[in-house]
Parts: C-alpha cells; sequence; structure tokens
C-alpha cells in the first residue's frame, strides 16, 4: 500500500527521527503541502537521504527559493521544492540560513539541478553556496553591487546612495 | 610541442545570433570540430520579474506572467493564477476549468509550432517554417476571437477566465481542429523521413533518463528520453483530470525523440481541444467568491454595495490568509512553477519563477560536451528555450 500525500510529511518525520535523529526541526503544512523543516548542518544527508532511500525517492529537485524575511531572526529561509517522480511525492524542504556565514552546503552534489539554482539564489539573495563547483553571478553582470532580490536593496536609484 | 597536440579554440556565440533563439550567449571551447565545453552566459533579458510581483497586488501580476513564456502565455497566466486561488480558496467553476484547457492546449500547440518552424530553420530546412506560421497564424486568431489580443492576452483570471466564449469561437474551433490534422502530416511527410534531418538529429545530444531527472529537465526534454513525467496526468489541474489523452515518450533521448514527442503532442493537444470544446459545461466562468474577487461590471452598474466593494479590492488588494503554495501546471517547455508566500498582506512577500527554459538550459552542456560544433545548434533547438523565461 502506498501512502498517500496527505499522510507523507508524518511517515517521512518518523522515518528520519529513526534514520537521522534530531535532523527534523519541524513539519508544517501549509494549504495541503508539505514543509519539512531541517537543521542547517543536517542539510546534506536529509537531502541525500530523501533522494535515495525508499519509499521516497525524490529525485527531482523543482526549484530553490530563499526567502527574505527582513526583521526576521534567522533572516533567510531556503526551500526546496522536491517531486517523487516514481510516487508522485511532493516535498517542501526548508533551512534556515545562519545570519553569521549566510552560507548553506551546496546540494550540487546531490542534485545537479542545484548548480543554476543555487547561482541564481547567490545572484538574487546573496547566500553562499558552500562546496559549490562554480558560485559565480547568473543573472546580472558580474560587476554587479548587491543583491536586487533582497527586500532592503532600493526599487530606484543605486544600491548603497 | 609535437605535431600531434591539439590546440583547444575558445569562440564566442552570440548573444545576438540567429541560432540562440534570443539573446543568449554561449562560450564554446572546441577541439577542432568537436565541442570540449559549453558554457551559457544568461541574463541578458533580466527583468527581476519575481521583485515585481512583491510590489503589486495578486492580480496586478497577472499580465507580467504573460512576458515569461510570450509563446504560450496562457499557461503562464494559469499557473499564477492557480497560485493565487490556492492561496485565497477559491475553486473556479466547471466551465472555466474546460476553457483553461482548451486555451493550454491552444497555447502549447502554438507554442510547439513555433519550435518546429525555428529547429528546422536551424538546420537549414527553410520551408517548414512557413507552413507552421500558417496554423500558427490560425491560432492567434482563436485567441483574438476571444479576448481581442494575439500575444499575451492575459486572459486567465484569479478564480476564472475573464470572458465567456464569443458566439463565433468554438465554431472556428471546430474549423481548426477539422484543418490541423492535415496540417500536421503536412508536417510529417516533409520532415519526419527527410534523410538529412534524421541525419542531423538521430543520437545528437542524448541524454539518459537518469541524468534527466537529475538536472532537473521537464516537458518534451524530459520526456524524450523515456521518462512519462507530465503534470497534466501526475497532478491533474484544471479539467485535465475528466478528459482522455496519451503522453508520448521518446526511447533514446536524442534530439529526434524530443521532436518525435513534440510532433505527437500536438496531436494529443489537438483531442483535448476537441474534447474540451464539445463537453463544455454550461455556467459561469469566474468563482463566486466576493471577498476576494471583484463583482461584474453589470453588477458594478446595479448596485451600490458591488461598486464600494469594486474599487475596495481595485485599490487595496484583496489579503489572502498567511501561508505559502507552490503551483505548477505542465507548460509547452516543462514544468511552469510559482512558489508564493503571503504574510496575509494585498502584495505577496515572495514570489519564485519556476521557467522550465530555465531548469532545461542548465542541462545544456551535458548534450552537447563531445558533440560536433554544428550539432549544437540542433541541440538548441531540441532543448526548445525562450529566452523571457530564461533570465526572468
Amino acid at each position: 500500500m502506498i501512502p498517500a500525500q496527505k499522510d507523507i510529511g508524518a511517515l517521512l518525520t518518523g522515518d528520519l527521527a529513526a534514520r537521522l535523529p534530531g535532523a527534523v526541526r519541524r513539519l508544517a503544512h501549509s494549504r495541503g503541502e508539505c514543509y519539512l523543516h531541517v537543521e542547517t548542518a543536517r542539510l546534506v544527508e536529509t537531502a541525500r537521504f530523501l533522494k535515495e532511500e525508499l519509499p521516497w525517492q525524490f529525485a527531482f529537485l523543482a526549484n530553490l527559493s530563499p526567502v527574505d524575511w527582513l526583521s526576521r531572526v534567522p533572516r533567510f529561509e531556503v526551500v526546496y521544492h522536491l517531486r517523487s517522480l516514481v510516487f508522485n511525492y511532493r516535498l517542501g524542504l526548508k533551512v534556515d540560513v545562519p545570519d553569521e556565514s549566510l552560507s548553506l552546503p551546496s546540494l550540487t552534489g546531490v542534485w545537479r539541478a542545484a548548480d543554476w539554482l543555487e547561482r541564481e539564489a547567490y545572484d538574487l539573495f546573496g547566500i553562499r553556496f558552500a562546496g559549490h563547483p562554480d558560485l559565480r553571478r547568473i543573472m546580472l553582470p558580474d560587476d554587479w553591487e548587491g543583491h536586487p532580490y533582497r527586500r532592503d536593496y532600493p526599487l530606484a536609484g543605486r544600491a548603497g546612495e | 610541442m609535437s605535431v600531434t597536440d591539439t590546440q583547444l579554440m575558445t569562440i564566442n556565440i552570440g548573444p545576438q545570433h540567429p541560432s540562440t533563439h534570443g539573446v543568449l550567449r554561449l562560450i564554446v571551447q572546441l577541439d577542432a570540430e568537436k565541442v570540449v565545453s559549453c558554457t551559457p552566459d544568461i541574463g541578458y533579458l533580466h527583468r527581476a520579474i519575481g521583485k515585481i510581483a512583491e510590489g503589486l497586488h495578486y492580480e496586478q501580476f497577472l499580465p507580467y506572467t504573460d512576458r515569461l513564456d510570450y509563446l504560450a502565455s496562457f499557461i503562464n497566466n494559469l499557473g499564477w493564477a492557480m497560485a493565487a486561488e490556492k492561496l485565497y480558496g477559491i475553486d473556479p467553476p466547471r466551465r472555466a476549468e474546460y476553457l483553461r484547457v482548451l486555451l493550454s492546449e491552444l497555447a502549447r500547440i502554438e507554442s510547439h509550432l513555433i519550435w518546429l518552424g525555428t529547429h528546422l530553420l536551424d538546420l537549414g530546412a527553410i520551408t517548414p517554417l512557413f507552413y507552421c506560421f500558417r496554423e500558427k497564424e490560425l491560432i492567434r486568431d482563436l485567441f483574438e476571437e476571444i479576448c481581442g489580443a494575439r500575444m499575451t492576452h492575459a486572459f486567465c483570471r484569479i478564480g476564472g477566465v475573464r470572458d465567456d466564449v464569443t458566439p463565433a469561437f468554438l465554431p472556428k474551433v471546430r474549423e481548426f481542429a477539422a484543418a490541423f490534422p492535415k496540417a500536421i502530416r503536412e508536417y510529417e511527410a516533409l520532415i519526419t523521413n527527410n534523410p538529412i534531418f534524421r541525419a542531423r538529429t538521430r543520437g545528437v545530444g542524448v541524454i539518459s533518463a537518469a541524468t534527466a531527472i537529475d538536472y532537473g529537465l521537464s516537458g518534451p526534454s524530459l520526456r524524450g528520453s523515456g521518462v512519462g513525467w507530465d503534470l497534466r496526468k501526475a497532478e491533474p489541474y484544471a479539467a485535465y483530470g475528466e478528459l482522455d489523452f496519451d503522453v508520448p515518450v521518446g526511447e533514446r533521448g536524442d534530439v529526434y525523440d524530443r521532436y518525435l514527442v513534440r510532433m505527437e503532442e500536438m496531436r494529443q493537444s489537438l483531442r483535448l481541444v476537441v474534447q474540451a470544446a464539445e463537453n463544455l459545461p454550461a455556467g459561469p466562468v469566474l468563482a463566486d467568491a466576493p471577498q476576494f474577487l471583484r463583482p461584474s461590471k453589470a453588477e458594478f452598474h446595479r448596485n451600490m454595495q458591488a461598486m464600494i466593494r469594486y474599487f475596495h479590492i481595485t485599490i487595496h488588494g484583496a489579503c489572502p490568509p498567511p501561508g505559502e503554495v507552490y503551483a505548477a501546471v505542465e507548460g509547452s517547455k516543462g514544468e511552469v512553477g510559482y512558489y508564493v508566500v503571503s504574510d496575509g498582506g494585498p502584495k505577496p512577500v515572495r514570489v519564485q519563477l519556476r521557467g522550465p527554459s530555465f531548469v532545461n538550459l542548465a542541462a545544456l552542456e551535458e548534450m552537447a560536451r563531445g558533440q560536433y560544433l554544428a550539432d549544437l545548434v540542433a541541440i538548441i533547438g531540441s532543448i526548445d528555450i525562450v529566452l523571457g523565461e530564461v533570465d526572468r
């Protein structure tokens, strides 16, 4: 019996608690979607677990999205949207970005799709991904100053003026 | 240096080059005629659309989505409308769901026709372009009939579609549906068994199913590698769950198989268009959600309360409860996704657009490595990118 999408949050949390204790911080649901908040330090092993272990096999990284909360601590979080093409599951994997380093471990070693998606997040939000093979700006010119998707980036004029 | 040593040559293609389908620049390292590495340089059309979205009401952002993949803009509209509907908790009426399928599939056929014409043009065949543009114009005529615009129509609405069909629309759709199979046969007669085309595309730009998934490829570029993944089947939205269609897949994952997949997709899209037109349910085309959606113009002129509500929503926007959603639709190029975060205000806090062209283009180097330079042009065409969606 293959579990339904609505049940996978609880099942995954249980599975992860047994296999990677302490990795999951909390589980949240929004409009029927499942978001799993994990510890930053455990991101890579959790991602690899989700990708490789049965019965999950989240082999498809659909999307990577930083969110700038501006006044919150920590300021940034990053959401990875995963899909399991075999079982047709969807999962949001969430992680906090530490304020001091503004850096996350790169997931390019887990999903190759992460390459350009992380470059985009670096370019537009200034979040660094440690271990990325080629972390350069992707949308803006190399000599651009600032990261325009941050919510304190000015909408008119130039950054820093 | 001995005579057998080779030197790599770096050449620059674009950003203005006919084969790159827009402002795409490629830095290619060549060993004689073979591609050693191929680094795309993108961002020439970057407009920060996700940032623009944070400054607009949910309904105001809808026309901006037209400018992502402008060849199939209805599908982009639909993705955004679905994300907003999910946040608001609105269910569109069934007639709107059928119209959404009908227009999405017309947009998919149009997009595939433009891909087909330009792809063949890249490979040196001029004639197919004229054939494809002939039918593409017919589809633009259909869009003009229903909404008045030929491109960037912004016809979808949060909660449904803007208008009901005009009296002439469905007869014109039937006329098109009757004529189009002959046109597909003509394209196939020109191209499918053409020995030059086959020689240029068979075994070129191969990507295996596992690698394609790893790169996050979607749409025909993924299905050409034999992965039968289609969001219209996997998570049926609009009226797709009630309609009958097949998802064609390739076997070898080369340029030719991606061609075959798209050709068959046009036939399947036509099936969907016909079914949606013939089974169009009666009823309204916009949901009744007075809390979030503006009243109709007719009601506006009749009812004082409606007029107040109309102005209120226009000026202050409609606030969904806090939350986050990721809504995705099967675009003509792949998964068009919108991740939207709401803090309960009239404007989204964050909008991340997943452009399938952007993700698919990242796999270009993998497909091009070791191939001839001339084949690079065939491979770019076979991924079917639109730069408006790559750069966003």
